[in-house]
């Protein structure tokens, strides 16, 4: 058994870092396919809908990616990866991308040696518990006992939170978001906690939404994206643009019901160089001239991917907020594409 | 010996080592081994180069630097400020705790199972044939998460024992109480002449060991039986509850004086704390912080209570404002008049009881949840009864075996010579089928331990979900923590065995 072991942890090891510097772009056209890395499920973010087809926030960056890619937005195999499972996932090469509500930080990006390519949803921690319990503030969770996902970022802020405010607490490690919502709902802990979008997602698929508040308390900066791995550059560029055209599409009033019209030639030079009608953008990335055309045709602009998933007319209401335009006071702002 | 003719001399040529049966086998050995050790060369070289490919080192410093996550069972000191190197020591204490738990649960049951699947009662017999079968053939994981699922889903939440006509209520003359968040039952708190009694406890140990080394001579002697089980049984008891209860009876209502930070001279309890909230306590003797602390929940106060092992402590601790309420022996409060190391503090009109030598914290509904006393986390329970469950069914198969092992003839003889069916188990079936159980029961331990690591399915922080799960997720340190924690379980593995093996060869068949 002893050797087992050990062989069995060089031989992962092995395997871990055998995709380190492959070219990935090459290898998901060879495919056919892009392997994306996505939650167990999280409605509106990612989660298998009706008709068993994947769907969410996040689902829709792994489908621009195919299109971009492939020219086929369907062309992906989700992984369903835990908060635990899914670094590993991704620096072994079996996923692509990971597209997982994934919070940027320095140790993600400097020690495990990812590259986050930008920030889909700028994101806080938040808590949520039921009404009933009658607590108004975080600060009035002393001694409470908390769900919290191990594995995320979530955990360690739970903990310099309360030890900065004084307050004691009880950790209920956590797997995923299913299993929390089971731990919460059933009150085996008071409170859940989590990034606020995560929150508000969560407590849309209660039986009763209205009997569970959100406290008023952000306790962190969470800047969620998109990620791939550190030493692929072509590959990274790739997903960067791909979300930097998502952006840059809303901002420049591209949607997926005007794109046809629009790739047809325009006034505006910068929708030309990006629709691929005037430069050589696409090709500098090593894909079609008409990536971007794909990708917008068939999930639409950034702010399309929000209203239709995650939006204020969905069960989810989230609002704009942070994550508006520059234009409109938020932070989303794309480097021009030049 | 002699030798008459020498054999002709025949030179050794290169083929015999194929074709000549005398060396064949160790060429094949050899080539085996050179094989063997150059994959692991490839495989090495292949780590080395693709962990420098990926720009990473091969380093335990990480053990040594700040966790940053909290771990709810612990039984050591741990916090957030701890190292990783903590973290997993609290993981590996987590583990041992479990399948130390588990082993003596499942060998209980076992031997239970496997006795009585043998009984002539035909009900009894095929009780025991489901829980085995029904154990045996479905899998772990599936008995860990449904006892976890019926403990959360089907016990009242510790809110609910709040109020006038609460929904649920304690039980034992409310001293445990059973929630979705676990058992909490009371737990120990030593006080003054713990000991005294813990040195007449262990008297009373020598004494049953000597009298029972009396009793077998004098049955050898004479054939005479003593009533060994009844004097066992007395000596084990009557001594030590006598001088518990002498002990109790003499101290336990001495009144021990409060100090506390900041207060005016002669206040009230009830006034300090309606200005000091949530206070953290401490106290010598322990017992007597119990008491306070029982006192501030009456107060509906959460009282936090900082164990001190001596006088000196106690002063650091009021001084360094660790804690802001005291109780001490009267005779300790002169050097606490006025002012400790420049923090100002005054006597409460309030005073508490000394306490008994031992007596047990009882959980209480406070804040969101119970405190005090023990807490047994339904990832615990849900964890340590399913492994037993499940192993205690395979051990059951064991002991039948064992049983079923010694020969019919032995019972008979034994009942011929008109011994009565218990003892007949025990002195002449038993001792020859424990040769037959030990051996396959060692590997059971071991299953038992390393199945423990399924922990991580209710959330229960054994080592696999501290150093293999958390701090692997947060350093990104796979391939070490993975060799640490495959380390850590072949040595307890081959530990587990050493032990059993010696307690094997303690009962096996003595040749001489
Ligand atoms: N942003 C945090 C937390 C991410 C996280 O785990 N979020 C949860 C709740 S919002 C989730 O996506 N769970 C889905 C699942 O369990 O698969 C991180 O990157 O560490």
């Amino acid at each position: 058994m002893k050797k087992s072991v050990f062989l069995g942890t060089l031989a992962v090891a092995g395997l871990a870092a055998g995709f380190a510097s492959a070219q990935t772009l090459a290898e998901v056209q060879e495919r056919g396919a892009l392997n994306c890395g996505v939650t167990t499920g999280l409605t509106g973010f990612a989660a298998p809908d009706a008709n068993g087809e994947w769907a969410g926030f996040d689902v829709a960056i792994c489908r621009a990616v195919a299109a971009a890619v492939l020219g086929d937005p369907m062309a992906v195999e989700f992984v369903p990866t835990t908060g635990q499972t899914r670094f590993t996932a991704l620096a072994s090469g079996e996923i692509d991308v990971l597209a997982r509500n994934t919070t940027w930080t320095f140790s993600r990006d400097v020690d495990l040696s990812f590259e986050f390519v930008g920030v889909n949803y700028y994101d806080g921690q938040g808590f949520m518990v039921p009404r009933d319990l009658g607590v108004s503030s975080a600060m009035e969770l002393d001694g409470a006992t908390v769900c919290i996902q191990t594995g995320t970022t979530t955990e360690l802020n739970l903990a310099d939170f309360f030890a900065s405010n004084n307050m004691s607490y009880e950790p209920v490690p956590i797997e995923t978001n299913a299993e929390a919502q089971q731990q919460y709902l059933a009150g085996a802990c008071d409170v859940y906690t989590t990034d606020a979008s995560g929150l508000a997602a969560t407590r849309a698929t209660f039986e009763d939404p209205s009997a569970h508040v959100v406290l008023p308390e952000i306790i962190s900066k969470e800047p969620l994206g998109p990620l791939v791995r550190h030493g692929d550059n072509e590959w990274g560029d790739i997903v960067r643009w791909t979300l930097n055209g998502l952006i840059s599409a809303e901002e420049l009033g591209i949607t997926s019901a005007n794109v046809m019209e629009l790739a047809a030639g325009t006034e505006n030079p910068e929708i030309n160089r990006m629709l691929g009608t005037e430069g050589e953008l696409g090709a500098m990335l090593g894909l079609e001239s008409d990536w971007l055309v794909n990708v917008i045709s068939s999930v639409g602009n950034y702010g399309e991917i929000f209203e239709g998933n995650i939006g204020e007319n969905t069960p989810i209401g989230l609002a704009r907020g942070l994550n508006a335009q520059w234009t409109d006071g938020g932070l989303l702002y794309s480097p021009p594409f030049r | 010996m002699a030798t008459y003719t020498d054999p002709p001399t025949e030179s050794f040529r290169l083929s015999q080592l194929i074709y000549d049966t005398r060396y064949r086998s160790m060429t094949i050995q050899v080539v085996a081994f050179i094989l063997v050790m150059l994959a692991l060369v490839i495989l090495a070289r292949n780590v080395v180069i693709n962990l420098g490919a990926l720009g990473k080192d091969f380093d335990f410093g990480f053990l040594f630097n700040r966790a940053g996550y909290d771990i709810n069972q612990r039984l050591i000191e741990y916090s957030n400020d701890s190292t990783h190197g903590r973290a997993a020591l609290v993981g590996i204490l987590n583990t041992l705790l479990v399948a130390f738990l588990g082993c003596i649960m499942a060998t209980i049951l076992g031997v239970f199972a496997g006795v009585l699947r043998l009984s002539n009662n035909w009900l009894v017999a095929k009780l025991m044939s489901v829980y085995v079968e029904g154990f045996r053939n479905i899998p772990l994981l599936l008995w860990i998460i449904v006892i976890f699922a019926i403990m959360t889903e089907s016990t009242p939440q510790p809110r609910d024992f709040r109020g006038e006509d609460a929904e649920a209520s304690m039980l034992l003359f409310d001293s445990v109480a059973i929630t979705n968040r676990g058992i909490f039952i009371p737990a120990p708190v030593w006080g003054d002449g713990t000991l005294l009694v813990v040195a007449v406890f262990l008297a009373s140990l020598v004494g049953i060991w000597a009298f029972r080394r009396y009793a077998r001579k004098r049955q050898e002697a004479t054939g005479d039986i003593l009533p060994v089980f009844w004097v066992s049984l007395g000596l084990f008891i009557i001594p030590t509850l006598a001088v518990y209860l002498a002990f109790s009876a003499a101290i336990a209502r001495d009144q021990y004086p409060l100090v506390a930070v900041g207060a005016e001279q002669g206040m009230t309890l009830e006034d300090y704390v309606a200005e000091n909230r949530n206070p953290a306590i401490c106290a010598l003797p322990s017992t007597a912080g119990v008491n306070l602390s029982s006192a501030l929940r009456g107060l509906d106060q959460r009282a936090d209570i900082l164990r001190v092992g001596s006088a000196a402590e106690l002063q650091a601790s009021v001084a360094s404002g660790d804690c802001i309420i005291a109780a001490m022996p009267p005779d300790m409060v002169d050097e606490f008049t006025g002012a400790v190391d420049g923090v100002e503090v005054a006597t409460l009109a309030d005073t508490v009881d000394r306490g008994r030598p031992l007596q047990f914290e009882r959980p209480q509904l406070a804040g969101f949840n119970f405190e005090g006393g023990v807490q047994l986390r339904n990832s615990l329970i849900a964890l340590w009864f399913a492994l037993s469950l499940y192993t205690g069914a395979f051990i059951a198969e064991i002991v039948r075996a064992g049983i079923l092992s010694v020969s019919r003839g032995q019972t008979e003889a034994s009942y011929a010579l008109g011994l009565r069916p218990n003892r007949t188990m025990n002195l002449v079936i038993l001792p020859q089928a424990l040769r037959v159980i030990i051996p396959p029961l060692i590997s059971q331990y071991l299953n038992l331990t390393k199945n423990s690591s399924l922990a991580i399915a209710v959330g229960y922080m054994d080592v696999r979900s501290t150093l293999g799960g958390i701090t692997i997720n947060q350093t990104g340190r796979e391939l070490e923590g993975m060799l640490l924690l495959g380390l850590f379980y072949l040595l307890t593995s081959l530990i587990i065995s050493g032990v059993m093996n010696i307690y094997n060869n303690s009962v096996k068949l003595k040749e001489r």
